[in-house]
């Protein structure tokens, strides 16, 4: 390679790193910090789901059987533990509720789950279930931080108990108005669980919405690294061939 | 040309890059392959279908259909499951010896669990028309009861054997099936588990 | 005639020459293959052509698996998506194939494009097959468009939304061709419907097409070398070009690693990351399209942005099209732009290298400016290397002319 050509690389190398850098002016996500590979931890979200989100949140395009083969849980254990909502396990998670009745109470039906851990992320999701606070103008009773005029009343508030958001008055503007800034929660009600254990609860949920969002994903992590060893062999094979076949050409 | 080229290893090195290349294009070719069989929503579409049998008559047949295909569900009567036994000479295979063709519990005369309830996958044999049932008898005919298919006249017996001499080769097909009551049974799995 | 039925039936010749008698077989075997004369200095950069068939090759198969189960239907465009991913033994390989395979597509085009920049490959007599190749980006581009919107996510959606709206920025006939367009009043099943077949059938015909003039009008004229020089001017006693080696086997084997190498990089990406942190599968194309909601900040995907940046740098809309327009054209006249004595950067003056540095420099930042929010500031910078990238074509005849230029061997060299 010649040196202008390494001073490009260097370059793009360097842009590509910068592009890293977007800041975002938005209330910081805390990390969910789950892991897909752990079973456990994947067997508690899916109870945690079926008993607290499939209420109102289908998962249209999982089926139960897949959840079963992936969780590594027997027939028996998936008809009592998971399946409330369907008969056999190859249906598809459908709320209990009907999405036209949803729509009715609620003002608009609630979202299906099957990808949203991939469209918003499970920080966001993470964040979002432990940011509902009381706010007595809300017709659910309360508001939530990070999607502010939502729908969704506190469905978990038994486990967590009730919390008040803290506001200050921000740095003024321009035009003299100080915007409120978000500055911690405040525990109002205990709840069932200690802060940590429902930390832990909403962690294990976010986990399981990351699986369904692609259950493929454990297996592809897999297949990719025996794909990888594969085309490394390829390599060298095929390089020995052609270093030998190139020993025809003089330099 | 300018050094010395060691042609074996030259050939070699060319022979198993080409087998590993082949063995790749092999391995890739796979998925697309298994890509195309029935898919997840295709098997739970195709599950097993329970049908209730309590109300049959004897003589009284209904259709049902399992995995896009038509069932026959037929009560025959003690007449009818005696005619079973004037047709045999006239049969290819009467004593269903077409392995392929039932489950090891309809190799029977009657081909089927229970004497009375005959179950049958409604296609022919031949080309996959749904065969006519035409219970009544002519014995002139040596009819003694049955289904004939329309499209180019293959006869079978009220146990869905085929005549000799028409163009289906083997008896009409019994699919997996088993009881779950008295009165109810589920196609498309029997007690060795899913078709 | 008479030669060939005196031969019918007769064993001498074997099976080839039956062939070779009705279908010039070994011929073009020969004159495509085995006796095609490349230069034997080829570096890095001359792989991606071979890399850009074959990246073509697998979008066509997993593409035509992928069209087994995709529905081009509103209603159900989305879900099959998801069963494809989900319900259909290995859809997920196939469809991160295709989708990985987009953005690769684009990778290894961009760099196919940027090697003949480097080594004055569209100069004479190669100004037909330049613009072949910028027929065939086009062609891409309005794959890659109609492509994008069939997974009818949000972004398909709306992505669609904002590029078909560029139309009716054309005076007198612009509303009336976006409807054209859409088929629709607005986006709808019609349209996704017509994407579909163009997708499909109209655009990979046509790329078929101008992949294969591409290939005879460069087997024609030969391939170029990172010297810039006509190996076909120094032949030896046999005819053969002195620096060329045949095709087959030699840049065969050459290309075959770095098939191999492209392999290893594009499985990387698809086993661990097919959504590349957002770029490759944007986020919000992980929801259904809803008409009735604008994504809080819409970009189009990676490979448009660039002169999507363009087109949101110019506060108005007639003119913010024409750029867009031309900044995707301008290439098209590099031929009769570059005044320079040499083709090759080896060759040439610090003049060029510094503006093809700043090419890149202001490619790659409309690139990344054009996936940021419409703020004050990315548009200001994207306005300063917009201008960058239009000066770049524009100035190119007067610096290239001036630039001071090394004198240029005979035969080909070897850089390290």
């Amino acid at each position: 390679m010649g040196k202008f050509m390494k001073s490009i690389t260097c370059l793009v190398v360097l842009m590509i790193g910068a592009s890293a850098f977007a800041a975002s002016g938005e209330i910081e996500l805390e990390k969910s910090g789950n892991d897909p590979g752990n079973t456990a931890s994947l067997q508690r979200g899916a109870r945690n789901f079926m008993s607290y989100c499939a209420g109102c949140h289908s998962a249209i395009y999982v089926r139960y059987k897949s959840i079963a083969r992936d969780l590594e849980l027997n027939e028996e254990q998936l008809i009592d533990n998971l399946m409330f909502n369907a008969e056999r396990p190859f249906e598809t998670i459908q709320a209990s509720m009907p999405a036209s009745d949803a729509a009715r109470w609620f003002g608009r039906a609630p979202p299906d789950m099957s990808l949203m851990a991939r469209a918003k992320g499970t920080d966001y999701i993470y964040n979002f279930l432990r940011g509902f606070y009381l706010d007595p103008d809300s017709p659910t009773g309360v508001d939530n931080l990070h999607l502010s005029g939502t729908s969704m009343p506190n469905v978990l508030w038994e486990l967590q108990g009730y919390q008040r958001a803290v506001f200050v008055a921000g740095e003024a503007d321009e035009a003299g108005t100080a915007p409120h800034v978000f500055d911690g929660f405040e525990s109002v009600t205990t709840g069932t669980m200690s802060a940590k254990e429902f930390d832990e609860f909403v962690r294990d949920t976010v986990n399981f919405l990351e699986y369904i969002s692609e259950p493929i994903r454990r297996t592809r992590r897999v297949l990719g690294v025996w794909v990888l060893l594969f085309l490394s062999f390829f390599l060298f094979v095929s390089w020995k061939l052609y270093k030998d076949i190139w020993k025809d050409v003089p330099k | 040309m300018t050094e010395d080229v060691d042609r074996n290893r030259r050939h070699f090195l060319a022979v198993a890059t080409a087998v590993t290349g082949g063995a790749g294009i092999a391995m890739v070719a796979i998925p697309f392959l298994a890509s195309l069989k029935p898919s997840a929503r295709a098997q739970a579409q195709g599950a097993p279908v329970e049908v209730p049998i309590g109300s049959l008559e004897p003589g009284e047949m209904i259709r049902i259909v399992w995995r896009g295909k038509l069932v026959f569900v037929l009560r025959r009567s003690e007449e009818m499951l005696e005619r079973l036994s004037a047709t045999t000479e006239f049969l290819r295979d009467p004593d269903s010896e077409e392995v392929e063709q039932q489950p090891e519990y309809a190799v029977n005369q009657h081909r089927s669990v229970k004497p009375e309830f005959l179950v049958l996958e409604a296609a022919c044999t031949h080309l996959g028309c749904i065969p006519l049932s035409q219970f009544d008898v002519s014995p002139a005919e040596n009819w003694f009861g049955g289904f004939y298919c329309p499209c180019h006249g293959s006869r079978f017996d009220l146990a869905g054997r085929v005549y000799k001499g028409v163009p289906a080769p083997t008896n009409l097909r019994v699919p997996p099936y088993r009881f779950l009551q008295n009165d109810v049974i589920l196609i498309g799995i029997d007690n060795t588990g899913a078709a | 005639m008479a030669r060939i039925e005196s031969e019918v039936g007769t064993p001498q010749g074997g099976f080839m020459k039956w062939i070779d008698d009705r279908f010039p077989f070994t011929a073009t075997m020969k004159y495509h293959v085995t006796e095609y004369y490349a230069s034997k200095n080829f570096n890095f950069w001359y792989v991606f052509g071979v890399l850009s068939m074959f990246v073509l090759v697998m979008q066509f198969i997993s593409g035509i698996f992928l069209t087994m189960n995709y529905k081009p239907d509103a209603a159900e465009a989305f879900a099959s998506v998801e069963y494809i991913m989900r319900d259909v033994e290995w859809g997920w390989l196939i469809r991160y194939m295709h989708s990985t395979g987009a953005s690769f597509m684009f990778i290894v085009v961009f760099l196919h494009m940027f090697r003949a920049m480097l080594y004055g490959s569209y100069r004479k007599p190669r100004e037909l097959l330049w613009i072949i190749g910028m027929m065939i980006f086009f062609a891409l581009m309005a794959e890659a468009f109609a492509g994008y919107l069939l997974p009818w996510g949000q972004m398909s959606y709306w992505g669609a939304q904002v590029i078909i709206s560029l139309f009716g920025a054309i005076p007198f006939i612009g509303d009336a061709l976006v409807e054209i367009i859409r088929g629709d009043y607005s986006i709808s099943d019609i349209t996704l419907n017509r994407f579909f077949a163009l997708h499909v059938i109209v655009i990979p015909l046509a790329l078929i097409a101008l992949v294969f003039v591409h290939i005879v009008a460069l087997h024609e004229v030969g391939s170029s070398n990172p010297d810039g020089i006509e190996i076909k001017n120094k032949k030896g006693p046999d005819g053969i070009p002195l620096d060329g080696v045949a095709f087959h086997p030699y840049h065969t084997a050459k290309d075959l690693v770095a098939i191999i190498i492209f392999l290893m990089f594009f499985s990387a990406v698809m086993f661990f990351a097919p959504d590349l942190g957002g770029y490759f599968l944007e986020h919000a194309n992980f929801e259904p399209a809803n008409m009735q909601v604008t994504p809080e900040h819409i970009a189009p995907i990676w490979y448009f942005t660039p002169f999507y940046a363009i087109l949101r740098a110019v506060p108005n809309k007639l003119w913010g099209t024409i750029l867009f327009a031309a900044a995707v054209m301008l290439p098209i006249f590099l031929p009769w732009l570059d005044r320079s004595r040499v083709s090759s950067i080896r060759y040439r003056g610090w003049i060029y290298k510094m503006a093809l540095t700043l090419f890149v420099v202001s490619f790659i930042s409309l690139g990344w400016l054009g996936m940021q929010p419409a703020e004050q500031i990315y548009v200001v910078w994207a306005r300063i290397f917009a201008v960058m990238y239009f000066a770049f074509f524009l100035l190119m005849p007067y610096y290239t002319a001036i630039d001071k230029t090394k004198p240029v061997p005979d035969r080909v060299v070897y850089h390290g």
